[in-house]
């Protein structure tokens, strides 16, 4: 019961801190109140037993997002924003697709069933054998490291790429500036 | 509890559609790229709550202790989080070049930039 209520105020107020974040005036107080979305979010996967998801989100949603858009915003420069007016367009999209996905969820089956056919799958598989298999007792490392290994080193190439667009991207910049 | 069965689904989906509207609203790339991550904080978030197990563990094996979180989401959202940071860093690093280019980050004057 009382997981529940803080699952319920946590989610209350993450909803709003992230329409803080949309409708702040500035854009360094959107990137600070996003880190604070982040840290949010990290407690509410403590309460949703996901203390992996949590340590990561807090080191790398809440502390690097933060500071590579603050590094940005400093290159950029901060500019003189109007006040966001409501985009008309927009709004209709946005109530019209949420709409049909709240109707959507009403044949999910609710959240936190131990019987849910999504933890009927692998799940129990990974859970009853890889402390014999693998041999260590947090299943998301096992499974992260060895099952779904492939998935990780995907990931690898992944930030490799991405890496290595930002460097071209930046340092043909620099190539200009020194012309 | 009925009533709150799908809770955490509605306010995922409240918090994607403000992610969304930030996106197609806001013209400041950054803004665009802080609405892309609360769209993704919020799938994150889907995840999560679909491996939650009522009254289960955090998924780390102990004696004693039979119900335990789904640990796969967990794993996937792992890594969804690294490679959502790694997108981020490339659309940022974007931004800092069209500003290079044009001196603006703003939608509207970069299509006046080019009429």
């Amino acid at each position: 019961m009382m997981e529940e209520l803080i699952d319920v105020l946590l989610l209350a107020a993450l909803l709003l801190v992230a329409l803080q974040v949309i409708g702040s005036r500035g854009l360094v107080a959107a990137i600070m109140t996003f880190g604070a979305f982040s840290l949010v979010c990290a407690g509410l996967f403590v309460t949703l037993d996901a203390v992996d998801v949590a340590f990561t989100e807090a080191a790398v949603g809440a502390g690097v997002a933060t500071l590579l858009m603050l590094a940005a915003l400093q290159r950029c420069g901060g500019e003189s924003e109007a006040a966001p007016r409501v985009h008309w367009g927009a709004l209709v999209v946005v109530l019209g697709v949420g709409g049909l996905l709240v109707w959507g969820t009403l044949d999910l089956p609710p959240v936190g069933e131990a019987d849910n056919p999504a933890h009927q799958h692998v799940a129990p598989r990974y859970l009853e054998q890889s402390g014999v298999e693998i041999g260590i007792p947090n299943v998301v490392t096992s499974v992260l490291a060895s099952y779904r290994g492939f998935d990780t080193l995907g990931e690898v190439v992944v930030i490799f790429t991405a890496g290595l667009g930002v460097w071209l991207l930046l340092s043909s910049r620099r190539r200009e500036e020194g012309e | 509890m009925t009533g709150l069965e799908h809770y955490n689904y509605w306010i995922v989906i409240a918090l994607m559609m403000s992610g969304l509207y930030a996106l197609i609203a806001r013209g400041n790339l950054i803004r665009k790229l802080i609405g892309l991550n609360i769209f993704q904080a919020s799938v994150f978030l889907l995840y999560i709550s679909v491996g939650f197990v009522r009254d289960g563990a955090a998924p780390i094996l102990a004696p004693g202790v039979d119900s335990y979180s789904n640990p796969l989401p967990h794993v996937l959202i792992l890594t969804a989080i690294v490679v959502g940071v790694a997108t981020t860093a490339l659309g940022l690093a974007l931004a800092v070049r069209i500003h290079g280019a044009y001196g603006t980050i703003d939608d509207d004057q970069l299509d006046r930039q080019r009429d």
